[in-house]
């Protein structure tokens, strides 16, 4: 007897799961895609977002997505002054590509075992009314752990469509991924639109990272489950793209969701590695790619 | 004498020198330290051979070390052959790795082989972790074979070490003064016009992916003996990860002796730290140092030094 | 007559929507002096790209010496003969300008030329930077630059010089410099395809020349003929 109620179980939470993964890979497709900047410290801003959102809510009781959106200005700032840096050291002398990584990296190290340093390694959580409560539809359970997120990460995808196409930041930052010296002739300085672009992208993933830590607990070492679906999405989706982004979170998502049900959830890493060789093997300009 | 017969005997010496140190009844926790030290030679060595050379950077580590590492765990498990097997056998292991890794993702740019060497570490230790014949996450006792031929088995461990330092040194500074090695430079430099001046640099760089998997992997091999528990979170350790990349830029990438002055400065930094301060704390700062070279002293100490005599 | 040293037949390259090259083909000759204009963006660098290996031509074929070489690689090309220098001069920053021309002595031109010191030497005292022969490269000149980009291109032992934009910037003094140098390069037997904006290089140095628009070949023939064509004329001074 084929188990289907396991199996649209599985694909509802997929889905929802992706709607979720689509926001955590808003900033690799900015930072990423569009600047060609290889952030992999992205992962670490994630789960700093995760962490930041953990101290309010077990200290003030605020609702952890509300606190996410509280702390976006803040991580901006972060997000500017870490791609000034970035610019100053490297972009600037043209050595972008060896050290810019080993920069990355170390940041990645240094955020991690901070949070290991002052949180240590027991897995943290967050409390709010709705989480543990769901709802039925046709038989196939939906948690509100799964759902606010979810459609919290949809919005977020939504607003960022909408500000690359619609607003005069949003043209630069694509201005500035095509041709610079059209930017130049435009008025606007690179730099400046990079650094808006870098702020946003790690803002971006700090309140992924609230979703993330509504979804499931974590540990410092959580940076390390991402690292691996932030890229494949990024590649899978087209490098830039956010429809792509979309598309591409919501396919791993699912696969992973199946994965996990029909496997053991182990196998996540391996699916989103192996997506990612894939992409790069087959169309390393991925679906919906320039 | 001409440089080759020159270089071997530096190494018979080195090699020597490590087997009279062996033999003194010294600390043992002394022989602990070097073995780390020198495991770090090795590991670092074997890095910037792809990094330093030809300037593409492996965040994966931990997965070349610990296929070498879990492929000796693997052998002694089945067939219990003897060191010298193991060490080949895990060399082999890690240098298949580094192949198939570059030839899959080296046609693109270097970006994308240090976010799949970065991904292949995590996928790795899963699947390590679900594979109960090497002992999955609870990890596995390994029994050191009895009578080593000299000493006790740290020492003759110690000495084996000492032996695959001089051997990973070697082979990187005859890669550096060959025409394999001005090509890595040439392709480092300028991978574009390197490729229009004849270097085929495709095979190049497969070339140092898979003779840095291989070193990395000969490094693992000794492992299991080493510490006789192995276990997933120990032998993919993010130390290897941060290590190998802060050794060689720290001491210097672009010659045989950064690795080495990286490897032996911060190795021996290390565990004199781990007797003062947390093991966490330690690998904090030596985030914080990398951070801080990379940005204001990106040539090491060699091109400090360098600088300092004004060429 | 003598086979074509570089046949290019129909090549066709497409960037997404964007036609580079359509359908384009010409000749070079054995020894031949060769121009390639064109306003910027009618496709002479991606034709270059194309001919060199950096990119796959999504039509057409190309022959060198009577032979496809399509499926072969830049290095590959190299090897063969096809040398270009560089737009924008891309030095092996790490080494000195000697040890710059030691890499295509010892990988393009290997088995093709006698001992690799010697070269080396010789050609930078024919382009005349002999005494910047331990320099690194970030302490040359702009001319300097371009001279080294041309020595490394040299000690590659070309059969076919492509000299993409060597003289861009330079002082008219410096043009004469580098045209005095591809002209000795022409008489020792070497085919070079010039690519040029500076008119009066071209037109002095060029035996025929071929002219791009827009990714097509609008016009083809003598410096004169090129000069009184009015599809040329054209295409460089609008309507």
């Amino acid at each position: 007897m084929f188990p289907w109620d396991l199996l649209a179980n599985a694909l509802v939470a997929g889905l929802l799961l992706g709607g979720v993964y689509a926001a955590v890979s808003l900033g690799v497709s900015i930072i990423f895609g569009l600047l060609d900047i290889a952030n992999i410290a992205q992962p670490a801003f994630l789960i700093l977002g995760a962490y930041a959102v953990y101290v309010v809510n077990t200290g003030f009781g605020v609702d952890p997505i509300l606190a996410g959106l509280l702390f976006t200005p803040v991580f901006y700032l972060l997000g500017a002054a870490v791609y000034r840096v970035y610019y100053g050291s490297f972009e600037r002398r043209g050595e972008e590509a060896l050290r810019g990584l080993v920069f990355f990296f170390g940041l990645l190290f240094i955020i991690e075992v901070s949070l290991s340093i002052k949180f240590g390694v027991d897995y943290r959580l967050v409390q709010a009314g709705y989480l543990g409560k769901s709802f039925e539809i046709g038989g196939i359970g939906i948690a509100y752990r799964l759902l606010v997120p979810c459609l919290v990460g949809l919005a977020m995808t939504l607003a960022l469509h909408l500000f690359l196409g619609r607003s005069f930041y949003g043209r630069a930052i694509m201005a500035v991924s095509q041709d610079r010296l059209a930017l130049r002739l435009m008025g606007a300085d690179p730099v400046h639109i990079k650094t808006v672009a870098f702020g946003i992208g790690i803002a971006a993933a700090s309140l992924a990272g609230a979703l993330i830590i509504t979804i499931t607990p974590v540990i410092p070492s959580s940076d390390r489950d991402y690292i691996g679906r932030m890229f494949a999405i990024t590649v899978l989706g087209g490098m830039g793209s956010i429809g792509g982004t979309l598309v591409a979170a919501i396919i791993l998502g699912v696969v992973e969701s199946l994965m996990s049900t029909f496997f053991g959830p182990s196998w996540s890493q391996a699916v989103s590695f192996g997506i990612l060789l894939t992409a790069l093997a087959v169309r390393p300009s991925g679906l919906f790619g320039r | 004498m001409p440089q080759a017969a020159r270089a071997l005997l530096a190494g018979l010496v080195v090699v020597g020198l490590g087997i009279f140190i062996a033999s003194l009844r010294i600390n043992p926790y002394l022989y602990f330290a070097g073995y780390v030290i020198l495991q770090y030679i090795v590991i670092a060595t074997a890095w910037n051979i792809l990094g330093g050379y030809a300037g593409y950077v492996n965040f994966g580590t931990p997965a070349f070390f610990a296929m070498g590492a879990y492929t000796a765990v693997f052998l002694i498990q089945t067939m219990r052959p003897p060191l010298p097997v193991l060490i080949l056998a895990g060399g082999l292991v890690s240098a298949l790795l580094g192949l198939a890794i570059g030839y899959l993702t080296l046609r693109l740019r270097g970006t994308f082989f240090s976010i799949a060497t970065l991904a292949l570490s995590i996928v790795l230790q899963t699947m390590i972790i679900n594979w109960e014949f090497v002992g999955g996450s609870r990890g596995l006792s390994v029994i050191r074979p009895s009578g080593p031929p000299f000493g006790n088995y740290v020492t003759f461990l110690f000495t084996v070490m000492v032996l695959l330092a001089v051997v990973a040194v070697t082979a990187a500074r005859f890669i550096e003064r060959s025409w394999v090695g001005r090509g890595l430079a040439a392709l480092r430099d300028n991978e574009e016009a390197a490729e229009c001046m004849g270097v085929p640099t495709l095979r190049l760089k497969l070339f140092a992916t898979t003779v840095s998997g291989f070193l990395l992997g000969v490094a693992g091999a000794p492992f299991p003996y080493y510490v006789t528990f192995v276990e997933p979170n120990s032998a993919f350790s993010l130390d290897y990860a941060v290590n190998a990349l802060a050794m060689p830029m720290i001491g210097g990438t672009t010659s045989w002796v950064g690795p080495v002055i990286g490897a032996v400065l911060l190795g021996s930094a290390q565990q004199l730290a781990t007797v003062t301060i947390s093991s966490e704390m330690n690998l904090f700062i030596v985030g914080v140092v990398l951070v801080a070279f990379v940005v204001a002293a990106p040539e090491g100490i060699l091109g400090l030094v360098r600088r300092l005599r004004g060429r | 007559m003598a086979t074509p040293l570089l046949e290019v037949r129909g090549v066709v390259k497409r960037f997404g929507g964007f036609t580079a090259l359509n359908n384009i083909s010409l000749d070079v000759k054995p020894g031949e002096r060769f121009g390639l204009i064109g306003p910027n963006g009618s496709g002479k660098t991606t034709l270059i790209n194309c001919i060199s290996g950096a990119l796959a031509a999504d039509g057409g074929r190309i022959l060198f010496e009577g032979s496809d070489i399509g499926a072969l690689p830049p290095h590959r090309r190299t090897r063969l003969g096809i040398v270009r220098s560089f737009q924008i001069p891309k030095p092996f920053t790490s080494m000195t300008v000697l040890e710059n021309l030691h890499i295509p002595l010892e990988y393009a031109a290997h088995g093709r030329s006698a001992g690799a010191a010697a070269d080396a030497g010789e050609i930078l005292r024919a382009i005349g930077l002999e005494a910047k022969a331990h320099q690194r490269p970030a302490g040359l000149t702009q001319i300097e630059m371009r001279k080294l980009e041309l020595a490394r291109a040299l000690a590659a032992r070309p059969k076919l010089l492509i000299s993409d934009e060597a003289m861009a910037g330079l002082s008219t003094t410096e043009v004469d410099d580098i045209l005095a140098i591809l002209f000795r390069l022409s008489e020792q037997g070497i085919t070079i395809i010039m690519i040029e904006h500076i008119m009066r290089a071209v037109m002095r140095f060029s035996e025929r020349i071929v002219v791009l628009d827009a990714g097509e070949r609008i016009a083809e023939g003598t410096p004169d003929e090129i000069v009184r064509n009015q599809a040329v004329e054209k295409a460089y001074l609008g309507e």
